[in-house]
């Protein structure tokens, strides 16, 4: 394995892990306030120090984890849920007005502007985590919808593809037991990506105030109010963002590194 | 080419009516009434109404969606309900902010981008290649605000060398301004140069591999020649595609720097709209920006018809 593949899936695991052992334990409660311990720089007792609150900001980036990965997650799931199938049915009938409508679609989505729609879909129908999955979810239909077909289109020049047309399989079935199977490689990598730019992005809506609700921790809402206290005490921004910045680091490399391992026409030949 | 050009620019009406319909019917089903918001909890319901006919919101659906695209092909956006004076003013004001700091973000990105790119490519697989790819990584994974923020916190606050934000208008001279926006174009700039600088590289590696960069290697030029006059030119494609989509990411997208900064510009008009339901700017402001991605793409399309002649042909 590459180093840089070991690394991505070292920084991903560690986020992963933080989010699942917050599940049952915190070195703190993370809702608990302690006026007189607020703003502590890091120690023995507060590996990372505290926020204005005095809350642990450790605890709190294990449980803002937990709601990052959670946004970005079923955000891809949108995306893959509904994409894959609107990319599998644009390559079965590609040519086709099918095809055409789809596409058309998809481009019209690429045209808004995303985070101005996602402001936009969280303002309305109220700031929570829910609705900034949704605001997410929806710009990652066409990824994975132009992904999808993209692969596809390919496959169904082969013969192998041929053969089972005239086996007598239909369009679904062909699409289902042999395109897919063949472009899983190619969703792997678009999903792990997607998800890295999910995570990112809630940061941003919450940043703003628009993703998961106090008492949720979330980092991007950490972040926003370590804004005005950043000359007070700088490790209160300083963690968050790093927290947000290796989980990103890492999901990207894995992203590169599984598309080397999986594409062999990437491997380095032996 | 007369086809080719005839083909893109119906596709690009289409693209256009379909946006603002989407974008109406968004607008429709949003849930608050702009009357009662401008007038408070108090109103009575007979102002509330008379407000509602003043604005042209008692009309059925269809026919406020062509008076609204009607007023637009005039340049007529229509009165902002919040701030009492024509949508395209505020957008014009706001855009005096918001252009030249994208065109500023662009020309960073660009700066730094293709000198990183030419870098890694030229340099494939050694140390200076794997070092960009590396602060590539990174630099996609840094969220622009948090980067904001430690750009401030040192450049601003400990080096006071820039504004921490606000902007103070052109009326003061180039300088102030352009030292206003200097640390959000740099935030901004930074993880969209990550971005181009591997576009860039890897399309400079795919060029490299083909059979007229071998040709031109065995007439006598050296590799910088032939990656400068032969690979970046054929490289240009993709990476044009990426600086039009960023161009209009750059323009919507600073929503958040622009909040960091506190700059006037259009995404803080756009998300100060949002918050106070001002929905006649957000509806035309949005269309704005959607106009300006459409447009761009159309012009990065004709862009690469005039690099690369096959495509001419094909079309």
């Amino acid at each position: 394995m590459r180093p840089s593949l070991s690394l991505g899936l070292g920084l991903a695991l560690a986020a992963a892990l933080a989010a699942a052992v917050s599940l049952v334990w915190t070195p703190y409660d993370v809702t608990a306030l302690s006026i007189a311990d607020r703003l502590k720089p890091p120690s023995a007792a507060h590996w990372l120090g505290t926020d204005h609150f005095g809350r642990d900001i450790a605890s709190m980036l294990m449980a803002g984890a937990r709601t990052s990965i959670a946004v970005a997650l079923v955000a891809v799931g949108i995306g893959m849920g509904l994409g894959v199938p609107l990319g599998l049915l644009a390559a079965a009938r590609r040519g086709g007005w099918v095809d055409e409508v789809v596409m058309r679609c998809n481009d019209l989505v690429f045209a808004f502007p995303s985070l101005v729609i996602a402001i936009l879909i969280t303002a309305v129908f109220g700031p929570s985590a829910v609705n900034a999955i949704l605001a997410i979810g929806i710009f990652n239909i066409p990824v994975f919808a132009r992904v999808t077909r993209g692969g596809a289109l390919g496959l169904w020049t082969l013969d192998f593809i041929r053969a089972a047309e005239v086996a007598g399989k239909g369009a679904a079935r062909i699409s289902v037991e042999h395109v897919l199977p063949n472009i899983a490689n190619l969703l792997i990598v678009q999903g792990t990506i997607q998800f890295s730019l999910g995570i990112l992005a809630e940061a941003g809506l919450s940043y703003v105030g628009l993703g998961a609700q106090p008492p949720t921790p979330s980092w991007g809402r950490m972040l926003a109010e370590a804004q005005t206290m950043v000359t007070l005490a700088p490790h209160v921004a300083l963690f968050p963002g790093l927290a947000i910045v290796f989980t990103v680091f890492g999901l990207n490399l894995l992203g590169d590194g599984l598309r080397d391992l999986l594409d062999p026409r990437l491997r380095p030949r032996a | 080419m007369r086809r080719y050009l005839l083909g893109r620019l119906v596709s690009l009406v289409l693209s256009l009516v379909a946006a603002s319909l989407v974008i109406f019917a968004v607008i429709e089903i949003v849930p608050g009434d702009p009357a009662s918001y401008m007038l408070g909890l108090k109103a009575s319901a007979e102002t509330v109404a008379a407000l509602r006919t003043q604005l042209g919101l008692d009309a059925a659906p269809p026919e406020r969606y062509l008076s609204w695209i009607a007023g637009m092909a005039r340049g007529d956006f229509g009165l902002s309900y919040t701030y009492k004076v024509p949508v395209s003013d505020l957008v014009a004001q706001r855009l005096t902010v918001s252009l030249p700091l994208a065109a500023y973000a662009l020309a960073l990105t660009a700066l730094v981008a293709f000198p990183a790119g030419l870098l890694a490519a030229a340099r494939r697989g050694r140390i200076a290649d794997a070092t960009v790819m590396g602060a590539t990584q990174l630099g996609i994974a840094l969220p622009n605000f948090w980067f904001a923020m430690l750009l401030v916190l040192v450049f601003a606050l400990h080096w006071q060398i820039f504004p921490a934000g606000g902007f103070p208008g052109w009326e003061g001279g180039i300088a102030p301004g352009v030292a206003a926006l200097t640390l959000p174009a740099i935030a901004l700039a930074l993880p969209q140069a990550a971005i181009l600088a591997r576009v860039l590289r890897s399309a400079l590696i795919e060029t490299e591999g083909q059979d007229f960069i071998r040709t031109a290697r065995a007439k006598g030029l050296t590799r910088g020649q032939t990656m400068l006059r032969h690979a970046l030119r054929n490289a240009m494609i993709p990476v044009m595609t990426i600086l039009g989509m960023q161009f209009s990411f750059l323009l919507a997208g600073a929503i958040i720097i622009e909040n960091v900064f506190y700059l006037p510009g259009l995404g803080r008009l756009i998300f100060q709209a949002i918050t106070q339901r001002d929905l006649i700017v957000v509806e035309s402001v949005v269309m704005i920006l959607v106009f300006a991605v459409i447009v761009v793409t159309f012009a990065v399309d004709l862009a690469y018809a005039a690099i690369d002649p096959r495509l001419r042909r094909r079309a």
